[in-house]
């Protein structure tokens, strides 16, 4: 089966620091992945070598038949979204954040696409205007998760986003990810260490000292 | 003219200095070193300067009055890198964004009439402009690396939502230029009230008519305005991609 992304022997490495160790892993279009693994394992690193937000020190990674040098890294970062472990948000209010990636792309903002997404993950319209440092932990967390999906990425990698959250908006947050899974074809990555969706996983991976352990 | 300054009077003030001194011995600040090798120095620079303008203001060669210019630009450029650590090309950077300020600024000021292209005028004056220039670059520098540093992770987002370099940087760039230019707006909002800036003090000093003395102040202002904002974009735009690597990603 073809794969969308496929990495081989990569390795990451700061000084004399083995961070990874020859990662394999083919990660089928449309596949739906939850990743653990213990603290300090090297998660994040490896979805943040995927996003291109730093680089393999050695190793190939072939994202849709082409190696991931081959593209320019903006656009690359538009097709493979990531989101980060405890997201900051940027400017004053929601819709800052919300009208960046319309402003990246030179578009102004679907308000009524933000709103939609906003409800998708159980906030209310009422949110965009608020001023950022009013929003709960949880509440960034979402809107945060919104920013990567305005435009729909081939690849969506989320780093803890539900950590934040409290039961129900997991079960939101959960269904809504499932959502994009199953209807937009967004093949998803997803870092937990939360038993519940470990447990409930389609496709299991676990990071372990360096080192990828794939789980059919 | 009144000016009254000659050897035996300077010789007599420097006994300020010994205030200076015993301050320093007395509260055993440790400065006394400090205050002399200053002291030396002042002294020392500000003759040869007295001595090299006399003489170029004497020839008044066009190339010699170029040169003395491109100096000051040059000595400017590289204090403000000096603020700048971890920029790369900084020299480069600052050489051309005080080059341009002060070129465009003299410019208009020649143009308009304002001053002569004499070295009498233009020496001065560079200094004035590629001065301001330089701190308004070295302030800027500064902002660019404490807030590449405080902001990281608002900038690694940006960059993770797929966002150039520019727009991932522009709200950092904007506030790097604003703390360039900052200390210039406000001196104008201030200027004559709290002090008489040395444009004007000298001008009064040597026997000018006050009325005429705040004109040249207010070309002083106009064009400080004008030096440190070219100054500060410029720097700031061609700085900015020093804090990516060739893969765009944030160093
Ligand atoms: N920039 C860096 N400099 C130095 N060490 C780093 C850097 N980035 C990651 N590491 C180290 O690499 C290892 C893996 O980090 P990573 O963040 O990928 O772990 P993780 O599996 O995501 O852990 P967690 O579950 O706690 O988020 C850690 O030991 C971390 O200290
Ligand atoms: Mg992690």
């Amino acid at each position: 089966m073809n794969s969308l992304i496929s990495l081989e022997k990569v390795n990451y490495q700061i000084a004399d620091q083995h961070i990874l160790h020859d990662v394999d892993w083919q990660i089928p279009a449309g596949a739906h992945i939850t990743l653990t693994g213990p603290s300090g394992g090297g998660k994040s690193t490896l979805l943040r070598i995927i996003a291109a937000m730093i680089s393999k020190t050695s190793g190939t990674l072939i994202f849709d038949g082409q190696p991931i040098e081959s593209y320019d890294p903006i656009m690359y970062r538009r097709q493979v979204s990531y989101c980060f472990q405890q997201p900051t948000l940027f400017g004053e209010t929601v819709a800052d954040n919300l009208a960046f990636p319309y402003q990246i792309r030179k578009q102004v903002m679907d308000t009524q696409r933000v709103v939609t997404a906003l409800n998708n993950v159980g906030l209310s319209e009422r949110t965009l205007h608020q001023p950022i440092i009013e929003l709960s932990g949880g509440e960034r967390q979402r809107v945060a998760l919104i920013r990567n999906i305005l435009f729909l990425p081939k690849v969506l990698l989320l780093d803890e986003v539900t950590a934040g959250l409290d039961e129900n908006n997991k079960q939101i947050v959960h269904a809504w990810l499932r959502q994009l899974n199953e209807q937009d074809h967004v093949t998803t990555i997803m870092i937990t260490h939360d038993a519940t969706e470990i447990a409930a996983a389609d496709q299991l991976a676990k990071v372990v000292a360096g080192r990828l352990e794939v789980h059919a | 003219m009144n000016l009254a300054v000659n050897n035996t009077s300077l010789f007599l003030a420097a006994m300020l200095v010994l205030v200076a001194l015993g301050i320093s011995l007395w509260q055993k600040l440790g400065l006394d070193r400090d205050i002399v090798i200053g002291v030396v120095r002042a002294v020392v620079q500000l003759f040869i300067v007295g001595y090299l303008l006399k003489y170029i203001f004497r020839v008044n060669n066009l190339w010699l009055t170029l040169a003395m210019m491109g100096f000051i630009i040059f000595n400017a450029a590289w204090n403000a890198k000096k603020r700048g650590p971890g920029i790369d090309h900084a020299l480069a950077i600052s050489l051309l964004a005080i080059f341009v300020s002060t070129g465009v600024t003299l410019g208009v000021l020649v143009l308009s009439g304002a001053i002569k292209f004499v070295p009498s005028q233009m020496i001065p004056i560079s200094g004035m402009i590629a001065s301001n220039s330089m701190v308004a670059i070295g302030l800027a520098y500064r902002s660019l690396n404490s807030q590449f540093h405080d902001q990281r992770q608002g900038v690694l987002e940006r960059l993770a939502l797929g966002a150039g370099l520019l727009d991932a940087s522009i709200a950092i760039v904007r506030e790097a230029i604003r703390t360039g230019m900052s200390p210039t707006i406000d001196s104008a909002k201030t200027v004559g009230l709290v002090s008489l800036p040395g444009m004007m003090s000298g001008l009064i000093f040597a026997g000018v008519d006050p009325v005429r003395a705040i004109k040249y102040q207010i070309m002083v202002t106009f064009m400080l305005l004008s030096a440190t904002s070219l100054g500060s974009i410029i720097a700031c735009y061609l700085a900015y991609r020093n804090f990516y690597n060739e893969q765009k990603q944030l160093e």
